[in-house]
C-alpha cells in the first residue's frame, strides 16, 4: 500500500475505499446526480487547491468553471469538434483567463484579493449574458455527448459516469501530487508566513501565479466536463453565487483537507438534489443546515474527522 | 418432467395473479413549474392544483388509470429543470412533463423529453418555437404562444393607432421571440419600431431601461416580459409618468395574477391577449370557484386552466391506449382525437404540436367597472381558432410536410 502515489496508509484506503465507491455507486445511484457531484468534488478540490493550500480566497472562480462550459459547450455544437478536444479548449481557456486574472489579483491579499477575482468574475458574466454565442438566459442547449475516441457511445450514462470518474480520479491524484510534493510544501510555507517564505529565497508571487493557473485549469475541466455531462452550459455556471458554492462545499467538507472537498461536495449536492421537492422552503432549510455546521463542527466535516482521529486528512 | 410441469403451474399463478395488475395503467404526471419566483403566482402551485382536478374529474381510477404526481421546482434554470427531468423520466418512472412556465428551461425540457420518448404538455411557457423549429413529437403546446400574443395584442394596438414602438424585453427566448414575433406583426401593419432594450430575467430595477424607453419618444411601449417582471416594469412605469406623459404600454403577455398584483387603479385599460378568463360561461366560473377554494383564493390563470385541459386530454388518449409508456404513440393518439373539454371547448392538436382554440381580447376594467374581487377583465373581441395561431406553413416544423 505504501507505493500507492506515495500516500500514507490511512490516505491510501480512502482512496482505495473511494475508488470502489466509485465503481459500485451507479448500481443503486443514479448516474447523471453521481457524475454532478464528481463534477463539483473536483471544482471544490481545485478551489481547495487554492484557498485551503495557498491561502488564497478567490471569489472568482466561476469564471473559469462557467468560461470553460461555455467554450466546450460552443465547440463541441457549434463547431463540431470531438468530446476530448472540445474539454481541452476548455481547459485551455481556463488556463488563459486564470493566467490573466491571476497576474491582476495576485499582487493584493486578503479581502482585496477576493474583490478583484470577483469584480473580473462579474466583468465575464456580463460578457456572457450579452455575448451572441451564449445564449442569453438560455445558455447553449442540446450540447452533443459525442463519441470517445471516436469508438465510445457517451451518450450512454453509464459509459459517461466511466469516462468523468476516470478524469475525476485522475485530477484527484493530480491534486494530491501537487499537494504534497516540494512546490505543495512552499506553497504551504506561503500560506503559513509570506515575508518568511520570500526571506529563505522563495519568489512567492511566482508560485502563487502557478497554483492559480493551475487552480483554475482543473476547475475548468470540471467546467467542461459539467456542460458535457448536462448537455448545457448557462449563466449559473458564471454566476457568483456558483463562486460562492465551492466556497461553502470546501468549507462544509474541510478547508485544508485533501478529502474535505469531495465530502464537501457530495453534501451539498445531495442537498440540493433531494431537497428540492419542499419548494420555497429549500433555502431556509439550507439555511439552518449551515449554521448548524458552523457552530458545531467549525473545521468542517472531514476537519472534524481529522481531529478525532489525529491525523490528517 | 415434473419439475418443467411445476415450474409451469408456477408461472401460470404468477400470470393470473398478476392479470387484475395488468388490467390497470399507471401514469405518472410530473410537474415542473416555477414554485419560489417571478412565474410561481401565474403557474406554479395552481398547476398542480390544476393537473390534480383534472385527474379527479376525469373520473382516472374508475377507468383504470392509476395516476401519480410529482412536482418540482425549476428555479427559472435550464440546468436545473432539465436535471429534474432526467430523473423523473430515469428513476421516478415519469410519463408526462407538465407546465413548464419559462421558455428557456421548456427548450431544455423538450430536448430531454424527445430524447426519451415521453409526453411534455406545454402550458405556462410562451415561445413559439415549441412549434416551430424546436418542434417535436413528443411536445403539444398547449395554451398560447409568442406569435398568438403578438398577433392579437400588437394587431390591436396598431390598428387603434399605436403605430411607433419601443420594446422593453426580457432578455431570454420567450422575451427575444415575443420581440421577433410582434415585430413582424407591426411591420406587416405598416407599424414601425423605433427601438429596443432588453433586461435580465427577474429584474428588481428597470428605471434606466425605461428612461431609454421614455426618451424613444415612441407611442407605444411594449412588454415583452412576463409575471412579476411586467408588474415590477408597469408599477415603475407609473412612477417616471410615462403614461402621463402620452405613451402607452402594451403588455404583450399579461396574466390574471399580474393584474390582481397591480390593482385596478395602475392596469386600467389594458389590453391583453389570452387563451382563458375565469368569467366566461358557467363552466369556467364553476372551476374557478373550485380552483380558488383550493389555491387560497387566487383564481386561475390561462396557465392553470391549460394544464387542466391539457391533462385531461392527455388521459383520454392514455386511456384508449392504455398504455402511457410510449410517449410518441400518446401524443399521436392526442393529435388525432379532437380535444373537448369545460374550459376550452372544442379544438384540436395541429401536426405541429400546436393546439388550436379561440382566443379573446381583454381589456382590463376601470376600478368602477369592477364588482366583485377578481371581476378584471371585459372582452373586447374573440380571435377565431382559425386565425389565433400560426398558419401551419410559416412554422418552418420538421414535422409538417417533407
Amino acid at each position: 500500500m505504501n507505493g500507492f502515489f506515495g500516500m500514507p496508509r490511512h490516505h491510501a484506503l480512502l482512496t482505495v475505499g473511494i475508488l470502489v465507491f466509485l465503481v459500485v455507486a451507479p448500481t443503486f445511484i443514479y448516474p447523471v446526480f453521481l457524475m454532478k457531484v464528481l463534477c463539483f468534488a473536483l471544482f471544490a478540490c481545485a478551489f481547495n487547491l487554492l484557498l485551503g493550500y495557498v491561502g488564497l480566497l478567490s471569489f472568482g472562480h466561476a469564471m473559469f468553471f462557467g468560461g470553460a462550459a461555455y467554450i466546450t459547450a460552443h465547440s463541441a455544437k457549434v463547431w463540431g469538434w470531438p468530446f476530448e478536444l472540445a474539454i481541452l479548449a476548455g481547459m485551455a481557456t481556463a488556463a488563459a483567463l486564470g493566467l490573466i486574472v491571476g497576474i491582476l489579483a495576485i499582487r493584493r491579499q486578503g479581502i482585496y484579493f477576493a474583490m478583484i477575482t470577483l469584480a473580473l468574475a462579474q466583468m465575464q458574466y456580463f460578457l456572457a449574458l450579452q455575448a451572441k454565442f451564449t445564449g442569453g438566459e438560455d445558455g447553449i442547449q442540446k450540447v452533443p455527448r459525442g463519441y470517445l475516441f471516436g469508438v465510445i457511445d457517451l451518450n450512454n450514462d453509464l459509459s459517461l459516469y466511466a469516462v468523468v470518474a476516470v478524469i475525476f480520479v485522475a485530477a484527484f491524484l493530480l491534486i494530491y501530487r501537487i499537494v504534497h510534493s516540494p512546490f505543495g510544501q512552499v506553497l504551504k510555507a506561503i500560506r503559513e508566513n509570506e515575508p518568511r517564505a520570500t526571506s529563505l529565497g522563495y519568489k512567492a508571487d511566482h508560485y502563487k501565479l502557478i497554483a492559480f493557473v493551475l487552480s483554475a485549469t482543473l476547475v475548468g475541466l470540471a467546467g467542461s466536463v459539467k456542460s458535457i455531462v448536462f448537455q448545457l452550459a448557462s449563466l449559473t455556471d458564471v454566476h457568483w453565487t456558483m463562486s460562492g458554492e465551492a466556497v461553502l462545499m470546501t468549507l462544509v467538507g474541510g478547508l485544508g483537507t485533501i478529502f474535505g472537498p469531495i465530502a464537501g461536495a457530495a453534501v451539498i449536492i445531495s442537498m440540493e438534489n433531494y431537497l428540492a421537492q419542499l419548494g420555497p422552503w429549500v433555502t431556509v432549510v439550507q439555511g439552518v443546515i449551515f449554521v448548524i455546521c458552523v457552530l458545531a463542527f467549525r473545521r468542517g466535516i472531514v476537519g472534524e474527522l481529522a481531529r478525532l482521529l489525529r491525523k490528517s486528512l | 418432467m415434473t419439475k418443467l410441469k411445476s415450474i409451469l403451474a408456477g408461472a401460470t399463478a404468477l400470470v393470473a395473479l398478476a392479470l387484475p395488475a395488468a388490467a390497470q395503467t399507471n401514469v405518472k404526471i410530473g410537474i415542473l413549474s416555477d414554485m419560489s419566483s417571478l412565474y410561481t403566482d401565474l403557474a406554479g402551485a395552481g398547476s398542480v392544483l390544476a393537473a390534480r382536478m383534472a385527474v379527479d374529474d376525469f373520473g382516472a381510477a374508475a377507468k383504470g388509470l392509476k395516476v401519480d404526481f410529482v412536482s418540482a421546482d425549476h428555479q427559472n434554470k435550464p440546468d436545473v429543470g432539465s436535471n429534474v427531468v432526467r430523473q423523473w423520466i430515469d428513476v421516478d418512472k415519469v410519463d408526462v412533463i407538465v407546465d413548464v412556465p419559462n421558455s428557456g428551461v421548456s427548450l431544455a425540457v423538450n430536448g430531454v423529453v424527445k430524447e426519451k420518448n415521453k409526453v411534455f404538455l406545454v402550458s405556462g411557457a410562451a415561445t413559439s418555437a415549441l412549434t416551430g423549429p424546436a418542434c417535436s413529437p413528443n411536445t403539444i403546446h398547449w395554451t398560447y404562444d409568442t406569435w398568438a400574443l403578438a398577433n392579437g395584442t400588437g394587431s390591436a394596438i396598431v390598428k387603434t393607432g399605436g403605430d411607433t414602438w419601443f420594446f422593453l424585453t426580457a432578455d431570454y427566448a420567450f422575451g427575444q421571440q415575443l420581440e421577433a414575433d410582434t415585430s413582424a406583426v407591426i411591420n406587416k401593419m405598416g407599424g414601425k419600431i423605433v427601438g429596443s432594450v432588453r433586461h435580465p430575467l427577474n429584474s428588481n430595477d428597470f428605471s434606466s431601461f425605461l428612461l431609454q424607453a421614455q426618451s424613444s419618444k415612441a407611442k407605444i411601449i411594449g412588454l415583452a416580459n412576463a409575471g412579476g417582471d411586467t408588474v415590477n416594469s408597469i408599477k415603475q412605469a407609473a412612477e417616471f409618468g410615462i403614461v402621463r406623459g402620452g405613451q402607452n404600454l402594451a403588455g404583450l403577455l399579461v396574466f390574471l395574477t399580474d393584474v390582481h398584483a397591480l390593482g385596478l387603479d395602475a392596469a386600467q385599460g389594458l389590453i391583453m391577449t389570452s387563451a382563458f378568463y375565469w368569467d366566461q360561461n358557467d363552466a369556467t366560473r364553476a372551476f374557478a370557484k373550485r380552483f380558488a377554494a383550493g389555491n387560497k383564493g387566487i383564481h386561475p390563470t390561462m396557465v392553470h386552466a391549460g394544464v387542466y385541459s391539457a391533462v385531461t386530454h392527455y388521459l383520454k388518449a392514455v386511456s384508449a391506449l392504455k398504455n402511457a409508456a410510449d410517449g410518441k404513440a400518446v401524443v399521436d393518439k392526442m393529435k388525432a382525437t379532437p380535444t373537448d373539454d369545460a374550459l376550452f371547448g372544442k379544438g384540436e392538436v395541429r401536426k405541429d404540436g400546436r393546439k388550436i382554440h379561440d382566443m379573446y381580447l381583454f381589456e382590463v376594467k376601470k376600478p368602477s367597472e369592477s364588482k366583485a374581487p377578481w371581476d378584471y377583465y371585459k372582452l373586447r373581441a374573440t380571435i377565431p381558432a382559425a386565425q389565433a395561431f400560426r398558419p401551419l406553413a410559416d412554422g418552418k416544423c420538421p414535422l409538417v410536410g417533407g
